[in-house]
């Protein structure tokens, strides 16, 4: 075809603005296109965060909130759900798994998680990978911790290492126990999820935290008889004071009859400790009282938890405790795989309806999306200004090919004079136009491809978030065209100037 | 059916300007060399551009080679131009970033009309026949842009005649020779119209060349718009 000849020719005649044009269309349209490559890769690496997962299950609150400190690893959850909860929900015949999730402790800005077994069984992420150990082994002992790649690599932490635990969120904790550390018996391979950024240790190791704490009072069985083994045979006295206190709660009937028996002799010696002994043996009383007591005193613990908590963990951090003598009491969230997902919508609303404790369950799809949704201010502002530098980059092809009319008036009038119609004139330029945005479109599009290739897996290693390369999509041909048919359209703007101009030059050319 | 040229009451302007050309009659035999003459302004190119198609006559009646252009759409005039007119500028005929070659077959590619007048020849090898006649035949792979005015000329003479149209028209495709090559480049027209049985039309305002011709047209004469 003679015209697209002329016109291939003729650019090529002029190839310093021909490739200075191409180059520009070429920049912006790689940028057009790179940041929707960098987009989906965004939204793809943030929605396989999880999969395979059906549901998420924690207490009541936002579906984001619930989504971010159990996926995420960002911010806490206002209740806990009960071990007895969890376990009934686990048992129910829909459910094929659960991954128990224990969240509220970290360790030098990273979360620590309590979970068991299920998590690395199956918990998914991108397309249904693994969670897969790189070194040494799952966490099992009560002093076990396992860390994701991130936490590993940026502590420099090595199989053996002996860690301490902060109890609260942030980078510094508000108390710091040397006394109990955790050894390190693995480490996770890098998922690029908020998997590589926490901590992983049993529930009862995550029980053991707050026991040290004194936070969770429930759980103070064991030690509370620990605790009257020591103390007993010296402190006669005091046992006449649990006495005064505990004839006030019909339930220890039993044991103040015993204590008092064996009081009587002393009566004065406890008179004189009274006063000083009140405040510390009050807690002892009461623990006792924990045994038997139900989930209610939990609650009149906590006051006293404070006052308690130096008394107990000092106890307890010499005593050796194994992760029999731990009881699980509490998770923060848990995630349900369906034996048929056709029961997911069912067994949410189940979950959601639950009496017992307010529990609520969320789809990480939907979820995940209403949260994307939720950023998509950025995303829209981010592809509107790329599209901007697409138009700029076109608009510098128009005005190139406007710029060029001038001194080309002298080859339209030859084209006239050798019997081209004002329609070719036409055609050539809108030709021109159309080959400039079609080449610098392919080598947009291929230099998204070279920078692609020669930057994934940099971009993988430093910022963690991967770009797959893949053939280009419906989504880049649609850019493509688009980029060529506004290509086409700007071209009649030089075309209908040089249409007129060779129209009123005819053969000659007046200036 | 013998003329090459009848022109009837042609007035033409450009735009709202004054009349440029006011004709009330020019005919043209076919197979003259016609000289066309006249001072800058006299309307000399304005005529060329009417006579092949390029500017539509605002009244008046353009017949050439038996077709009344004035009845044509734009269109049709541009096929009747590509298909039976050769055309030399006084200079610039070349498009710079074409061959020699591409130069002279640029006719022949852009009408199908003009392509079957090749008798079934090739476009390359019409081209290398009229190019040896023109004494060019060696620069046929150059680019346009290392030839000499001279032989750009020559170059623009061939793209002219190739296909072998029935009217050439040449706007001072001389000016911008020496004496002594206007003359060498006019008789190798002139042989190559001959051959072809085309009528010429050359216009120029050096009426030295006019004894050369076998007809001299005085613009002034016959254009009643130019006092």
């Amino acid at each position: 075809m003679l015209v697209l000849d002329l016109a291939l020719k003729s650019l090529r005649n002029r190839a310093f603005s021909t490739s200075l044009t191409v180059g520009s269309i070429a920049l912006s349209v790689a940028l057009l296109i790179g940041v929707e490559n960098v987009r989906v890769g965004m939204r793809e690496s943030f929605s396989n965060t999880i999969s395979q997962t059906d549901l998420i299950v924690g207490t009541k609150g936002g579906t984001i909130q619930l989504l971010l400190y159990s996926v995420f690893g960002m911010g806490a959850p206002t209740e806990n759900v009960s071990w007895e909860a969890y376990q009934q929900w686990a048992e129910h015949p829909a459910v094929a798994w659960t991954i128990p999730y224990s969240l509220g402790d970290s360790h030098r800005g990273f979360r620590v998680i309590g979970t068991n077994a299920d998590f690395y069984r199956h918990y998914r992420y991108r397309g249904g990978q693994e969670v897969a150990l790189a070194e040494g082994q799952a966490s099992e002992g009560l002093y076990d911790v396992t860390l994701g790649a991130d936490v590993a690599e940026e502590l420099n932490y090595a199989l053996g290492d002996e860690i301490a635990v902060t109890h609260g969120i942030g980078e510094v904790g508000f108390l710091v126990h040397d006394h109990m550390p955790f050894t390190v018996v693995g480490v996770l391979a890098r998922t690029f999820t908020p998997v590589d950024r926490a901590l992983y240790v049993t529930l009862e190791g995550m029980e053991a935290i707050h026991l040290e704490e004194g936070a969770p009072p429930a759980s103070d069985d064991g030690h509370a008889h620990d605790d009257e083994a020591e103390a007993a045979p010296a402190d006669d006295g005091h046992a006449h004071d649990d006495d005064a206190e505990a004839e006030a709660a019909p339930a220890d009937d039993d044991h103040a009859h015993d204590d008092e028996a064996e009081a009587a002799d002393d009566d004065g010696h406890a008179h004189d400790e009274e006063a000083e002994a009140a405040a510390a043996d009050h807690d002892h009383a009461h623990g006792d009282e924990a045994v038997a007591a139900s989930a209610d005193d939990g609650h009149a613990h906590d006051d006293e938890a404070e006052v308690a908590a130096d008394d107990h963990g000092h106890a307890h951090g010499a005593a050796d405790l194994s992760i029999e003598d731990v009881e699980v009491t509490q998770i923060t969230s848990f995630f349900v795989g369906t034996t048929d997902r056709r029961d997911v919508i069912q067994l949410q609303r189940e979950i959601n309806d639950y009496e017992d404790e307010p529990m609520m369950a969320v789809i990480p799809g939907v979820a995940l999306n209403e949260m994307w949704r939720s950023l998509g201010y950025a995303e829209t502002g981010l592809r509107l200004v790329t599209v901007f530098v697409v138009l700029v980059g076109l608009l510098g092809m128009l005005v190139s090919l406007y710029t060029s009319l001038k001194e080309r008036r002298r080859e339209m009038a030859i084209l006239r004079a050798v019997g081209a119609g004002p329609s070719r004139i036409v055609a050539l330029l809108v030709l021109e136009s159309v080959c400039l945005a079609a080449a610098g479109a392919l080598a947009g599009l291929a230099l998204v491809y070279v920078l692609l290739s020669a930057g994934q897996s940099l971009v993988e290693a430093q910022v963690g978030l991967f770009i797959p390369i893949r053939p280009p999509g419906s989504v880049e041909l649609l850019f493509m065209g688009a980029v060529v048919t506004a290509g086409f359209l700007m071209g009649f703007v030089p075309a209908l100037k040089a249409y007129r101009t060779a129209l009123h030059d005819g053969l000659t050319v007046r200036v | 059916m013998s003329l090459a040229i009848d022109i009837r009451h042609l007035r033409f302007r450009y735009g709202g300007g004054p009349w440029v050309l006011d004709i009330p009659e020019l005919t043209l035999e076919r197979g003259a060399r016609a000289f066309l003459f006249g001072p800058s302004g006299s309307g000399k190119t304005t005529l060329l551009g009417v006579l092949a198609g390029v500017l539509e006559a605002n009244e008046g009646e353009v017949t050439v080679l038996g077709e009344n252009l004035t009845s044509l759409s734009g269109a049709q005039r541009d096929a009747f131009r590509a298909e039976h007119i050769g055309y030399v500028f006084q200079m610039f005929n070349l498009i710079p970033y074409l061959s020699v070659l591409d130069n002279i077959a640029l006719p022949v590619r852009m009408h199908a009309g003009r392509r079957a007048r090749l008798d079934g020849a090739g476009v390359k090898e019409s081209a290398t026949v009229l190019a040896g006649h023109l004494h060019i035949d060696d620069l046929l792979s150059k680019p346009v842009t290392e030839l000499s005015v001279g032989q750009q000329q020559r170059v623009a003479a061939c793209r002219a005649l190739i296909g072998a149209p029935e009217l050439i028209v040449a706007d001072e495709p001389t000016s911008s020779l020496d004496f002594d090559r206007r003359e060498d480049f006019l008789e190798l027209l002139f042989q190559e119209c001959e051959r072809a049985g085309a009528t010429l039309v050359f216009v120029s305002h050096d009426r030295a060349l006019e004894g050369m011709f076998s007809r001299t047209i005085s613009l002034p004469d016959v254009n009643k718009a130019v006092l």
